[in-house]
């Protein structure tokens, strides 16, 4: 598959890595050359892009018209957001997945048909999970907004 | 009305100071305290509100719900996108406008809901070509949420229009040269009417066939 992702922190590093090793082919689209280090030994298995992933001069370098797939994962919540609906409704590209840190912020996006992942809403539920001894569950029903967080 | 602005830079600040001076209810949210300090100082501590205006916390708190208009006028385009993406859609504010820094964003903001945008950029760029007046196709003015272009020309004696028949023209499809400003008065133009040295023509354009049009015209 071709895959592009914005944004090379930890998680974007870490699913470039995990999928460019499995002989997919993967574009980081990334503003700052000092966070490429975090592709380690893995540097030539990804193509990387330096600049602004809501130019659209950006987004074509990276391939994004023909991307099977795209992931927003920088750590700017209306950045992610920004450049996953540019993507999706401007280059049509199918999967589209952004990380949101705000939990109601990706709630209301979630209402609007994007698929917004909230890493800690994933989290929390694991931990209590884990705590309580029970079985863990699917991905869906984590990521969701928590009642007592509701506004 | 009552006008959340969001976003206390140079431009938030004079918005506000505006707007309650013409005596509407403000409140200016603003993301860093010491410039929320600064601005309330200024504004008074019930016009300011520091938080994150992207935070649907913040935006219930700043009166979102019961909002005629929200104004998103920060630095960050991604910011003011958001900013009027949730005021309309999650609390269905019917007024929002944004600030565009990057003209770019313009068109990508119309794509994804936001109509009302003003870009600084633009506005000045709009101005400067004003200045030009000799065969330049000058915008004036936008219709329609900027889909439609008031232009208007003054013709020189370089011009390959003059001497020529409106009719003779091969205008791009939906433009309309409607006025002709000569020696100060304006009249309509029909078909017959021939135009001369110094005439400032002002057209309709769709923005999509505005180059076609300065072409057309020879402009430069």
């Amino acid at each position: 598959m071709n895959v592009v992702i914005l944004g090379c922190g930890r998680t974007g590093a870490t699913l470039s890595v995990q999928l460019a090793t499995q002989g997919h082919s993967v574009t980081v689209i990334e503003r700052s050359p000092d966070a490429l280090k975090r592709l380690s030994v893995y540097r030539d298995k990804v193509r990387v892009i330096i600049g602004n992933g809501l130019d659209h001069d950006v987004l074509q370098e990276a391939g994004t018209p023909d991307a099977d797939a795209f992931f927003a994962l920088t750590r700017g919540d209306n950045t992610n957001l920004m450049a996953a609906q540019i993507v999706e409704r401007e280059y049509g590209v199918k999967r589209v997945a952004v990380k949101v840190a705000d939990p109601q912020r990706a709630e209301a996006y979630k209402k609007l048909g994007l698929f917004c992942i909230n890493a800690s809403a994933l989290l929390a539920g694991m931990c209590k999970d884990w705590l309580m001894g029970e079985e863990y569950r699917s991905v869906d029903s984590y990521n969701v907004l928590a009642k007592e967080l509701e506004f | 009305m009552f006008l959340v602005l969001v976003g206390g830079g140079n431009v938030g600040i004079q918005l506000a100071k505006k707007l309650m001076a013409r005596e509407h209810e403000v409140l200016l949210v603003e993301k860093s305290a010491e410039t929320s300090r600064y601005l309330a100082a200024h504004l008074g501590s019930a016009n300011v509100l520091n938080g994150d205006a992207c935070d649907l916390r913040v935006q219930k708190e700043a009166g979102f719900p019961r909002a005629d208009v929200v104004v998103a006028v920060t630095g960050e385009d991604e910011d003011n996108l958001i900013v009027c993406q949730l005021a309309k859609e999650v609390w269905k504010v019917k007024r929002v406008l944004a600030r565009v820094n990057d003209p770019e964003h313009e068109q990508i903001f119309r794509d994804l809901g936001i109509d009302d945008t003003v870009s600084a950029t633009s506005l000045i760029f709009n101005l400067l070509e004003q200045q030009i007046s000799s065969d330049e196709l000058v915008p004036v003015g936008a219709l329609h949420r900027g889909h439609v272009e008031v232009v208007e020309s003054v013709l020189s004696n370089r011009s390959t229009l003059v001497g020529r028949k409106v009719k003779d023209l091969q205008l791009p499809q939906g433009t309309f040269l409607v006025y002709i400003v000569r020696n100060g008065e304006g009249t309509p133009v029909d078909g017959e009417t021939v135009m001369l040295e110094n005439d400032m023509i002002v057209a309709l354009v769709p923005i999509s066939r505005a180059e076609e049009l300065r072409q057309c015209l020879g402009c430069h």
